[in-house]
């Protein structure tokens, strides 16, 4: 984990966000403090490094990691669904885990590799899981897949797709309102057993 | 032959890999966000509005508010989601209201301008508790149409019979949460409006935002390419979308406004609460002599939304007398709206309970039960069905479930400390058909492009249909694509009441047969010979247009069955009711893709499990406003809480409804499945529960008395 823990609740509260900025420069030298007028709000420039590839930005300090990706970056793989981490669908990883991308404040994921869904895929060629979700029909509207396949390669490397019960659960982060639940637990399982895992 | 074929889904590259482009997704140079101010009372007049610390924030352009907007048209509840416009005065009729929309270069600086507004209201007495106006419900019309309709002589039948129930059944404010939600992103030029717009009909927004806004529907495009879920709350035009293309008109510059999931519970409807009363009587051998089913619906002072939850019940059974009633109670909510499953997915929650009520008075095995009063005539019409294979749907559900070997007695049936209950309902969904049109090309590379204003809201279009076009071609359909969701191809109808493959599926069959005849006509009988033909006339594409419209007067009562068995588990201590399985079998005449169909209804029956058990909608009275405005606190399904489910087709193929043979099936998924579950918490547990979601507090008698 970083050095220093930002919460997006303490950031978005005025007073604390500036006391928790004042502690910002130890995160990293590229990180400088503009202020530009009205309360409470001040640029960050942040180095971002996205599915390989390094973005250096002059963000708003309030920024979350997935208003960055979709607003600023272009990356609109990753979905906005509810934007207080109950639904899953702008899961990404962070350092190979699982990470609510609404929940994270941009600043807070400088210097640490980020996956999205656009970095699934090696070139052409799609992710086991990727494969596994058109194979057995795991999405209808298909707004929600991109943090379900996200999470569903985490949930495979953290070892738990041994069983359907244990998939279950530990996909139940991820909401999908058209319920394409049975058919997401059957691409897990069958790309876990792919993988060799 | 493609039809028929489980074809996975033609656009899934795009929806795994992130390509797919929602509305929210599409990048529009300049754009400025638009954040709402709702109202957080439910009543009342805005007594001060100053908003002169939102406009001093950095990055905003302007804050719009019922002072500066320009007068919008007056509406009706449809084509509208709602009656009051926003901004156009200083009146509350709901919680959640738009008091003001703040416009910024920025979505955090529009967000934390939108808390700057400040807002002084004048309170006024509201009304929002349901059930405490159940006794001032009023006859209003329905869609237009009368509030009752009655078969027979109800009275009579009710009076002069052997055995009769009765009970109040109760369902509950539910949201729709599509996992997107609502976003538009306007655009104005030289007075032309172009919208991206998350809705289940381009055609019909743009129809309704030309109302609105008193423009000519000509100079409004309508865009989506994906809609990530809708299930009825994207259907008809609601303020934001007024809102988000006002701003754009009057600021010039294009404007995004998405919202918030907490917006969601009071901006796009929700289904309404319902009280039933259900008077079924029969014969001591079971035979129906009447049924009556008498709704009181809430609804809003916003709006003229009246659920028919009562609309489907005259067509289930053979039943000589049949009276159908609604009641709206108008509270100070936003106004309802049909969600996935409306009509009968609301109504047989209370008629199949009842059902099942009767079948224990007189002793009769539940399926025994509506065998006995199966009919092969819609008694509402008095019209032959288009096609029902109801008979099959239950005879194969029983046999998948082992219906058979269930125990009739209450309590009687156990796995070690869980009751086990089994159940089962009939679901039946009434067929909606809209005209459409498609226009269809071959290039000279040989590819096939369908092009109609439909939208992919998750059930498949952009398979299906290319299906449809390439079995007529006898093409491979990997060779088919559609282009969809903009108001400049041909018009087909609204995402909605299960219509798509139906009215717009026969459209591309009728375009398809039409250009595999200009082939012809261009030499080429066979498919290897079509790309050659389009090189021969010396053109890119040879183009055909086919349209579908339903006749007018209908021969024969349309309608799409189920028969649905399910099985819960209650812990006998801690009574939390779980389905362990459920079996459901259709008739929708032909299925097209079994692979998108199949996951349509499996997907339906996760619905009705969230409507039996979890799926309600606090509301707070003291404050006048639902309770749990997220996804924490309004329990959707989740992985989890998913059994086996095992859904089939019977095989058929309707020939009156339609030239493709297909009904619908989006809405027929969600329906039976309640009454179901309900029927089956009974079985297991002796509590007969009237009310839906079934709740552990609904069974703590139960655990108490078993200590």
């Amino acid at each position: 984990m970083s050095p220093i823990e930002i919460t997006r609740r303490a950031l978005l509260e005025g007073t604390a966000a500036t006391a928790m900025i004042t502690a910002l420069p130890d995160h990293g030298a590229s990180a400088q403090q503009t202020p530009t007028g009205g309360a409470g709000e001040s640029e960050l420039m942040v180095r971002l490094q996205i599915n390989g590839k390094t973005h250096s930005l002059d963000l708003d300090i309030r920024s979350t990691l997935v208003d960055t990706l979709r607003e600023r970056l272009g990356l609109t793989g990753t979905k906005k669904g509810c934007d207080r981490g109950e639904c899953g669908a702008c899961t990404v990883h962070i350092e190979g885990r699982r990470v609510l991308a609404c929940m994270t404040l941009a600043a807070a994921a400088e210097g640490k590799e980020i996956t999205t869904i656009e970095g699934l895929a090696d070139g052409d060629t799609l992710h086991p899981v990727q494969s596994a979700f058109i194979g057995h029909d795991a999405f209808q509207c298909g707004f929600c897949t991109s943090g379900q396949i996200m999470s569903a390669v985490a949930c495979i490397r953290e070892g738990h797709a041994g069983t359907e019960a244990d998939i279950r659960e530990f996909m139940s982060g991820n909401l999908c309102r058209c319920s394409a639940y049975p058919q997401i637990v059957a691409a897990v399982k069958s790309a876990a057993q792919i993988q060799g895992i | 032959m493609s039809i028929g074929q489980a074809i996975s889904r033609l656009d899934g590259s795009r929806k795994v890999t992130g390509r797919a482009k929602y509305t929210a997704d599409v990048e529009v140079e300049g754009a400025l966000h638009a954040v709402l101010v709702p109202s957080t009372v439910p009543s009342g007049t805005i007594a001060a509005i100053d908003a002169a610390p939102a406009e001093d924030a950095p990055g905003v352009v302007r804050v719009f508010t019922h002072l500066n907007t320009p007068k919008l048209a007056e509406m009706t509840n449809p084509p509208a989601g709602q009656t009051i416009m926003p901004l156009q005065g200083d009146r509350i009729f709901y919680e959640g209201q738009p008091v003001a929309m703040v416009i910024a270069d920025t979505l955090e600086r529009a967000t934390e301008a939108a808390r700057r507004v400040q807002v002084t209201y004048r309170n006024e007495p509201f009304a929002t508790d349901f059930i405490a106006g159940l006794d001032r419900a009023e006859a209003r019309p329905l869609f237009g149409l009368p509030p009752d309709s009655s078969v027979g002589d109800i009275e009579a039948a009710l009076s002069g019979t052997n055995v009769r129930v009765e009970s109040v059944y109760g369902t509950a404010d539910r949201h729709h949460n599509p996992m997107e939600p609502a976003a538009v992103t306007a655009l104005w030029q030289d007075g032309r409006l172009e919208v991206y717009d998350a809705v289940q009909g381009v055609v019909d927004t743009r129809n309704t935002l030309a109302l609105a806004l008193q423009m000519e529907p000509q100079n409004i495009r309508v865009r989506n390419d994906f809609v990530g879920g809708g299930f009825g709350c994207k259907g008809w035009l609601w303020p934001h979308e007024v809102l988000a293309a006002l701003a754009a008109r009057e600021l010039s510059r294009p404007v995004k406004l998405v919202l918030t999931r907490a917006q969601s519970y009071t901006s796009h409807g929700y289904q309404p609460a319902s009280r039933q009363t259900v008077t079924l009587a029969a014969r001591s051998d079971g035979a129906l002599t009447g049924i009556r089913h008498q709704s009181v619906l809430a609804g809003s002072l916003s709006g003229d939304h009246v659920e028919p939850s009562g609309w489907g019940t005259p067509a289930l059974y053979a039943s000589p007398a049949t009276q159908a009633t609604h009641r709206v109670v108008r509270l100070n909510r936003g106004n309802p709206t049909p969600m996935r499953a409306p009509l009968e997915g609301v109504g047989l929650i209370a008629v199949e309970i009842a059902m099942d009520e009767l079948a224990y008075e007189l002793g009769i095995d539940p399926l025994a039960l509506r065998l006995r009063n199966y009919t092969e005539i819609d008694p509402a019409e008095g019209k032959p069905f288009s096609s029902k294979k109801l008979r099959e749907c239950y005879a194969e559900g029983a046999r998948r479930f082992g219906w058979s070997s269930r125990t009739v007695e209450p309590r009687s049936m156990r796995d070690g400390r869980n009751l086990i209950g089994q159940g089962m309902a009939t679901a039946l969904f009434r067929t909606f058909r809209s005209p459409a049109k498609v226009r269809i090309g071959l290039d000279q590379s040989g590819e096939v492009l369908i092009e109609t204003s439909t939208q992919e809201i998750g059930t498949g279009v952009y398979t299906i249909f290319p299906q449809i076009a390439a079995d007529v071609l006898q093409m491979p359909v990997e060779r088919v694509s559609l282009s969809l969701g903009d108001t400049n191809l041909p018009e087909s109808p609204m995402n909605a009441g299960s219509r798509a493959t139906l009215s717009t599926g026969s459209a591309v069959q009728d375009a398809a047969a039409k250009l595999k005849a200009k082939l012809a006509e261009a030499g080429a009988t066979t498919p290897d010979g079509y790309a050659e033909a389009v090189a021969r006339q010396g053109v890119d594409r040879i183009e055909a247009e086919g349209d579908w419209t339903p006749p007018e007067e209908a021969t024969h009562a349309m309608y799409s069955f189920g028969a649905i068995f399910a099985e819960v588990g209650v812990d006998e201590d801690i009574p939390i009711p779980r389905v362990r399985r459920v079996v459901g079998v259709y008739n929708a005449g032909r299925i097209i893709n079994p692979k998108t169909a199949r996951s349509q209804m499996t997907g339906g029956v996760v619905w009705g499990i969230g409507q039996a058990l979890l799926e309600k909608s606090e509301m707070d009275q003291q404050h006048g406003r639902f309770l749990s405005k997220n996804l924490a606190g309004y329990l959707v399904p989740v992985n989890a809480d998913v059994p086996e489910i095992d859904v089939s087709f019977v095989d058929d193929f309707d020939e009156h409804v339609g030239p493709l043979g297909a009904r619908g099936i989006g809405e027929l998924g969600a329906i039976g499945v309640g009454a179901a579950i309900a029927n089956a918490v009974f079985h297991a547990t002796g509590i007969r529960v009237r009310e839906v979601p079934i709740r552990p507090e609904h069974l703590l008698a139960m655990a108490q008395s078993s200590y």
